[in-house]
């Protein structure tokens, strides 16, 4: 999958949890869970649509290495 | 005739809008079931009616804002007829001639279009005055869908009355806790590395059954203060605080919290906070929580001191869990911990008795294989 097409799968199931994200707003390289205030129940059931969507698992001791969009997207690019 | 009334949805809530019905007449309702669906200032609720019955009459539309208390619809008793309830009807419209209406509130009802049959009063039998009108005229909506933030300044009007109540009739003690979370974590770690991403376990579970846990054994923690009079709770339904994206605050149940599995209480928190932001709660979750708790660490604050949901008498609160400098037989290592902290009422509870309930807690927390 395409960063891009994986950008657009991350920000829709984003907005599942978010709806008022902004994409543009986003800043890629900066923690995530603080720029769109996902408290660990947002951000499970952001974990969980990304699984849903994309049929991947995402363990809890990988959490840490995700902090950012950046983050985000280089993990699921390689896991996919 | 069983007359269905708007229920209060807790301290914060003295009026509704009717959304929708999910009855009609000529139905039959069981207890618990949906029968209509009511706007407060902070979400559209389910309404569940307590009794059975035959729908017989729906006499408020949708649309229209109402105070608590209002009769919404009527309801034949098993073995009533339509027949005796229709004759009984009859002769009460005589009642309902008779009402007292003063010529004041008649005249500033129908100045703005207000149905002086849905007005409330509160005068001599029943009579409805000026101010029932005025008031009534207040809380009428305004044309038209309300803004965002219409609905944000309400829902900030709710919080602000039932907090002033708070504070203003509840004697509120605070105590708090330094409770070590290295044990919990390890065990959750290791819990959830066994379980897919659906089925993780979250550290407000723990904290929500220990609380519970406790509760059971603090009765004077948990129940309602009602008219000068106390009432503890044999059941422990847990008001979860949970914030709104749009801003805001509300805290329904999640019922018997004691008496579930850990699976269950994760299971019931994930479907509450996705029907919270869905805006799709019950009335029974609404009213009938039994104390609260409410845990803003992960918006980084160390400890919270919060403020008692009024008729409850007791509120819980975590605190951020970090390393902490700890002292462990006499040796300096690091630990991991949060703070608990208890707001409780003085009417009901001493600080000590308090200081035993959050120990009673932290122990809990100590070990999570139990809970």
């Amino acid at each position: 999958m395409k960063r891009q097409q994986l950008m657009a799968n991350v920000m829709a199931t984003l907005r599942s949890v978010a709806p008022e994200v902004n994409e543009n707003e986003l800043v890629a390289d900066q923690p995530l869970r603080d720029q769109v205030d996902l408290d660990s129940m947002d951000w499970l059931n952001f974990l969980i649509g990304l699984h849903e969507k994309l049929k991947i698992e995402i363990p809890e001791p990988d959490y840490a290495r995700l902090r950012t969009l950046d983050d985000l997207l280089d993990y699921l690019g390689k896991k996919i | 005739m069983i007359e269905f009334k708007l229920p209060s949805l807790g301290s914060d809530m003295d009026e509704g809008k009717l959304l929708q019905w999910r009855i009609k007449p000529g139905d039959s309702v069981k207890r618990g079931q949906v029968v209509a669906v009511v706007d407060t200032s902070k979400a559209a609720v389910d309404i569940e009616s307590w009794q059975e019955g035959t729908v017989f009459e729906l006499l408020i539309q949708p649309g229209t804002t109402v105070p608590v208390g209002t009769v919404l619809a009527t309801l034949l008793e098993a073995g009533e007829s339509a027949e005796s309830a229709s004759q009984r009807i009859a002769q009460a419209p005589a009642a309902a001639a008779r009402r007292r209406v003063s010529p004041a509130a008649r005249k500033y009802a129908g100045d703005r279009g207000i149905d002086i049959n849905t007005v409330i009063g509160t005068g001599a039998e029943g009579a409805v005055t000026l101010q029932d009108v005025e008031h009534a005229a207040k809380a009428a909506p305004v044309p038209g869908q309300p803004s965002a933030a219409d609905k944000q300044q309400a829902m900030r009007n709710a919080i602000a009355a039932a907090m002033s109540r708070s504070k203003r009739e509840i004697p509120h003690y605070y105590l708090s806790e330094t409770v070590p979370m290295r044990n919990a974590q390890a065990w959750l770690t290791t819990a959830n590395a066994q379980r897919s991403v659906t089925e993780r376990l979250l550290m407000a579970v723990l904290q929500l059954k220990s609380v519970a846990l406790a509760l059971k054994k603090f009765p004077d923690m948990n129940g309602f203060f009602h008219a000068g009079i106390y009432q503890p709770s044999a059941a422990v339904h847990i008001g979860v605080a949970i914030s709104l994206r749009q801003g805001g605050l509300i805290a329904p149940a999640i019922h018997d919290v004691a008496d579930k599995s850990l699976e269950q209480l994760m299971h019931d928190l994930s479907d509450l906070v996705r029907r919270v932001r869905a805006g799709s709660l019950r009335s029974s979750e609404m009213s009938d929580p039994t104390a609260t708790v409410t845990n803003l660490g992960e918006q980084g604050v160390e400890a919270v001191y919060g403020v008692i949901y009024p008729p409850q008498v007791a509120l819980v609160a975590f605190g951020r869990i970090t390393d902490r400098p700890w002292v462990n037989d006499g040796a300096l290592c690091v630990m991991s911990a949060t703070t608990a902290s208890l707001a409780a009422d003085h009417r009901v509870s001493d600080g000590h008795h308090g200081a035993l309930f959050l120990a009673e807690v932290r122990e809990r927390l100590q070990r999570p294989a139990e809970l």
